[in-house]
């Protein structure tokens, strides 16, 4: 995992709430076996019209969002299906952080497996982001994980929580299964208290 | 210290609670399937790392498996190229796996119950948002991504930080022709899509006593659609009735320990919930999802609502970005929505009571000239139950497709998919943009509204259904 320390990033708005995770990776990429590739696929019914051709409307297809690596988009983010495809293809396409007023358990659990930073922010400070990011040109944002902060050159900051041990693998890249395999003789020694008929 | 349901299987499972870490969780039962798994496996080999617990892993293919004919080989090669790395996978680390000809082969979630694999009081994941179903018999059952499936693969233990709690109380009764499936939208539609984020959801009350374990596993598949962890229900004498004799149920004396262990899984009387939500089912009504997302729901005498009316500026947006896509007018009355597709399937609604259920609708009447519809069984122990009972004669009769055991149209990874623009009457679990193929308009209904909705062509208030 890419280790996450701070980091500064074009902002692209993607103003809608409950972002599914079928909106994120259609269905139809799901069969590959790597973990690798899926960027080209991100958002696809949204990046593509039906014919094949970009949809030019579709803000990320905005030549200015080009290259951004923050997003910042409406609450709920990732809901739905548990597929970690989405985050591969959030983090293939170029993003290491995504900003919202909450997100889906199970997606933000997956994002932090990835290397990309789930940052939840109140839904005002959510908004003047939003703002931003549309109105001004090359709209940055430094992300610094170590002091938990959002700030830009200009006069927003702001503070956000992250558990404590979620940042520190962030931070460090580790492997956490290698954590766990640490923790070997306790889990025999759990095995040996599990009852009979659980097999 | 009085405690719930969901602490005491917490707390029951935890192997170690490090300092400043998440909990480590024991996980009793691990199932698999072809999507989520390759890259779990592929992490495990080039760690050089074993499967802990073959024996508590347990695999199937359900997600992109075809529904026609599996005596041909299957047609599409990526899909094909999976299912092939799921037997190698499984041969290679020692894991039982229901293949695609297997009599066992169904729906993740319909098999881990019907085989007895399922058990109150048990930790169980899989890579699958949906797991929630599990929860119907006491566990604690809950979706995970792949990293986390790779990390149970080798560790069978799971880091997790607690959730919240929420206790969802159902008074009444549901009324005759108001299923499970209502009362999970109703409850949605209520609370929200993310109404129960970081919370596992325990329902009670009366209305949740009186569901059969089949109808508790549709409530607690659908937890998830309110964004909640796990959704769980206290086990009782109908879970025990269920579990008795089954495959891999406890059997002689191992069944009465287990039997009274199982009689503790239950939230002490003057234990304390984070949140509580009170519904009466005695006032619910069959529903109907209008939009793209199972919160945007009414009842089947209601009607689209108008965005204008909206709660806040960010809900009038959504609501009008999903008419546009689902290509309906503010107030059109939900009866005088026409359908192209019927669906009756998916780990929420194809279980044997499911398709009785539909069967009853359909029998003495055809399929509506202008629908396509289809029945595809969970597994295929209810396809061979279904048969024997005579119900794929009904539904073959009616005009219904009747299919092989898979996930099939309710996420279309397979061919069954809708056509841009065709508006199907689903009985699975999402209604969200593209789901059941790009440009599809998904509305999720309980069996026997789907059942009804294809005889008609339109949705139709089963309460005042004539049947034959």
């Amino acid at each position: 995992m890419t280790p996450f320390h701070s980091h500064t990033g074009l902002v692209a708005p993607l103003d809608r709430a409950n972002v599914d995770t079928d909106q994120i990776i259609p269905k139809q990429f799901l069969k590959r076996i790597e973990r690798t590739g899926f960027g080209e696929f991100l958002f696809h019914d949204w990046r593509f019209r039906q014919s094949g051709e970009l949809d030019s409307s579709f803000v990320l297809n905005e030549p200015r969002y080009s290259g951004a690596s923050i997003l910042v988009a409406g609450k709920n983010f990732g809901c739905g299906s548990s597929r970690e495809h989405a985050p591969w293809a959030l983090a293939d396409f170029g993003f290491r952080a995504i900003i919202a007023p909450s997100f889906a358990d199970i997606f933000a659990n997956n994002c932090l497996k990835n290397g990309l930073l789930p940052v939840v922010l109140k839904e005002e400070e959510v908004a003047v982001i939003m703002e931003n990011a549309r109105s001004l040109d090359e709209y940055e944002l430094t992300i610094d994980l170590e002091q938990r902060r959002v700030t830009d050159d200009k006069n927003f900051s702001t503070s956000f929580v992250i558990d404590d041990f979620q940042r520190h693998c962030l931070m460090e890249g580790l492997d956490d299964i290698a954590l766990t395999l640490l923790l070997a003789d306790d889990i025999a020694a759990y095995e040996r208290r599990r009852p009979v008929f659980m097999r | 210290m009085a405690r719930t349901l969901f602490e005491k299987l917490w707390d029951t499972h935890v192997v170690r609670e490090p300092e400043d870490q998440p909990a480590l969780l024991y996980i009793d039962l691990h199932l698999v399937h072809e999507v989520t798994s390759p890259q779990a496996f592929e992490g495990l080999r080039v760690a050089n790392r074993p499967v802990r617990r073959p024996d508590l892993t347990v695999a199937t293919m359900d997600h992109n498996v075809p529904t026609t004919d599996r005596r041909f080989s299957i047609s599409d090669p990526i899909g094909a190229k999976q299912l092939d790395m799921l037997r190698r996978n499984c041969l290679d680390f020692g894991i039982q796996l229901y293949d695609i000809d297997s009599a066992d082969q169904g729906i993740v979630h319909v098999i881990g119950p019907e085989l007895g694999l399922t058990q109150p009081g048990m930790t169980i994941v899989c890579g699958d948002s949906h797991t929630s179903t599990h929860g119907a018999f006491g566990t604690l059952a809950f979706g995970i991504g792949t990293s986390e499936v790779e990390h149970v693969l080798a560790t069978q233990c799971l880091p997790q930080n607690k959730p919240h709690t929420m206790l969802v109380h159902v008074r009444g009764s549901l009324p005759p022709g108001v299923t499970a499936k209502d009362l999970a939208l109703g409850i949605i539609g209520q609370i929200g899509t993310d109404g129960a984020t970081g919370h596992a959801i325990e329902f009670a009350g009366e209305a949740v006593r009186e569901l059969s374990m089949e109808a508790r596993m549709t409530l607690c598949n659908m937890s998830i659609e309110a964004g909640a962890r796990a959704g769980m229900i206290a086990p009782d004498e109908t879970t025990f009735a269920y579990l008795y004799g089954r495959r891999f149920s406890p059997k002689a004396v191992a069944w009465t320990q287990a039997l009274s262990y199982w009689e503790t899984l239950q939230s002490d009387s003057d234990a304390a919930f984070d949140r509580t939500v009170e519904l009466d089912a005695a006032t619910l009504e069959p529903h109907v999802t209008w939009g793209t997302n199972p919160g945007m729901v009414v009842p089947v005498t209601g009607s689209v609502p108008d965005p204008a009316g909206a709660k806040s500026e960010a809900d009038r947006r959504a609501s009008e970005r999903a008419l546009h896509y689902m290509a309906l007018a503010p107030r059109t009355r939900i009866q005088d929505i026409q359908i192209d597709r019927v669906f009756i399937g998916s780990c929420t609604n194809a279980r044997i009571e499911d398709l009785r259920a539909a069967a009853r609708v359909v029998k003495g009447y055809h399929t509506s000239d202008s629908v396509n519809a289809m029945v595809v069984p969970g597994s295929q122990a209810v396809k061979r139950a279904a048969e024997s009972e005579g119900l794929d004669r009904i539904f073959l009769e009616s005009g219904f497709e009747w299919r092989e055991a898979g996930c099939s149209m309710c996420l279309g990874m397979n061919a069954d998919i809708l056509a841009p623009g065709e508006r199907c009457a689903s009985t699975s679990n999402r209604n969200f943009e593209g789901r059941q193929g790009r440009g599809g308009r998904t509305h999720l209904v309980s069996p026997m509204m789907a059942a009804a909705a294809a005889i008609t062509g339109r949705f139709t208030d089963v309460r005042e259904w004539k049947f034959k």
